[in-house]
């Protein structure tokens, strides 16, 4: 995949099929130390020690329909690709936690891509869940918590594709000021 | 720039306006946003569909996420759920076709046949 913000809403959709009802997305860069780093924590009903073991394996896969490439392990090599670290932690019944490290310059690094359209996304997908997205640079820092913002939603509750629009606009103004040069 | 007490509020003059609106859904979007979707477009998909409903401000549509459909080959796949529970499976969709199943599919009730991957 062409940016990392889409293995993060594939990463999401897993906790979403795992019954999560609470995920957050911790994104944490430095210029000065040269660091990227993404968490992405669940409360969904997690996985036995064997199996987080074998997602982790590029070419071992539990689907029956599909030989390759599962999103984990895609997520895994994007992070080896770029000499990066790549750590899955999973407790049955407790939840999920993925954790991707990269050199932050590092020259064939996934780019982080569009995490506004990313978040917006999974916001509208699944309207019940409480995502929290924190971003920090050496710039600044800012979290965006979709019950705070928009309270617990129903599916049916139009209000929300009229609130879209701006907390799109916010969000990428958000991201934008903490990413600039200054 | 917009703060984060403005959109609250924004949200909550939404929510005023549309208390007085039809409360049913009529039709369900469904993106398909397993690893395949995903990575054939199915982001973008999603994003042409939100924009095109808020903007003709449809609200008897709800638009869902779903996982893989098994169908990778035919992915981004957008699925509709229409009021008389038939399910209509668009495959191979893109931003602009999104925005045409909105147009003339919710809006105007026509199923645009050509891109129809399956029937139910
Ligand atoms: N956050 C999660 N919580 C619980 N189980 C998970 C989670 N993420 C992945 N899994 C399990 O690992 C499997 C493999 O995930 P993945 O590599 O994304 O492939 P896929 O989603 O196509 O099955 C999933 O089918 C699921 O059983
Ligand atoms: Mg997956």
């Amino acid at each position: 995949m062409r940016e990392l913000s889409l293995h993060i809403l594939d990463i999401v959709t897993n906790a979403i099929e795992a019954e999560a009802t609470r995920v957050i997305i911790d994104i944490r860069e430095s210029q000065q130390e040269d660091d990227l780093r993404i968490r992405i924590r669940d409360n969904g009903r997690g996985m036995p020690e064997e199996m987080v073991r074998q997602v982790s394996d590029p070419f071992v896969t539990t689907r029956t329909t599909r030989p390759v490439g599962m999103g984990i392990s895609l997520t895994k090599q994007a992070t080896l690709m770029s000499k990066g670290t790549f750590d899955l932690k999973s407790t049955l019944g407790k939840g999920t936690e993925l954790c991707m490290r990269f050199r932050l310059n590092c020259l064939n690094r996934v780019p982080l891509g569009d995490m506004a359209e990313t978040v917006i996304n999974l916001i509208i997908g699944t309207p019940d869940l409480h995502l929290c997205y924190q971003h920090r640079t050496d710039k600044g820092r800012f979290c965006f918590d979709s019950y705070w913002v928009l309270g617990r939603m129903a599916e049916n509750d139009w209000s929300l594709y009229q609130t879209i629009a701006p907390a799109k606009e916010f969000l990428q103004d958000k991201i934008k000021t903490i990413e600039s040069l200054g | 720039m917009k703060t984060l007490a403005d959109l609250r509020a924004i949200k909550e003059k939404a929510k005023l306006e549309m208390a007085t609106r039809e409360q049913t859904a009529k039709y369900r979007l469904v993106v398909a946003m397993g690893t395949c979707g995903i990575a054939a477009g199915a982001r973008s998909v999603m994003t042409a569909i939100i924009d095109e409903i808020s903007k003709r401000g449809i609200s008897d549509t709800v638009v869902t996420q779903t996982g893989c459909l098994g169908y990778c080959d035919q992915e981004p796949l957008v699925q509709v759920m229409q009021p008389d529970k038939t399910v209509i499976t668009y495959g191979k969709i893109t931003p602009e076709l999104a925005r045409r199943i909105v147009a003339e599919h919710i809006g105007r009730d026509q199923v645009i046949s050509d891109h129809v991957f399956m029937q139910s």
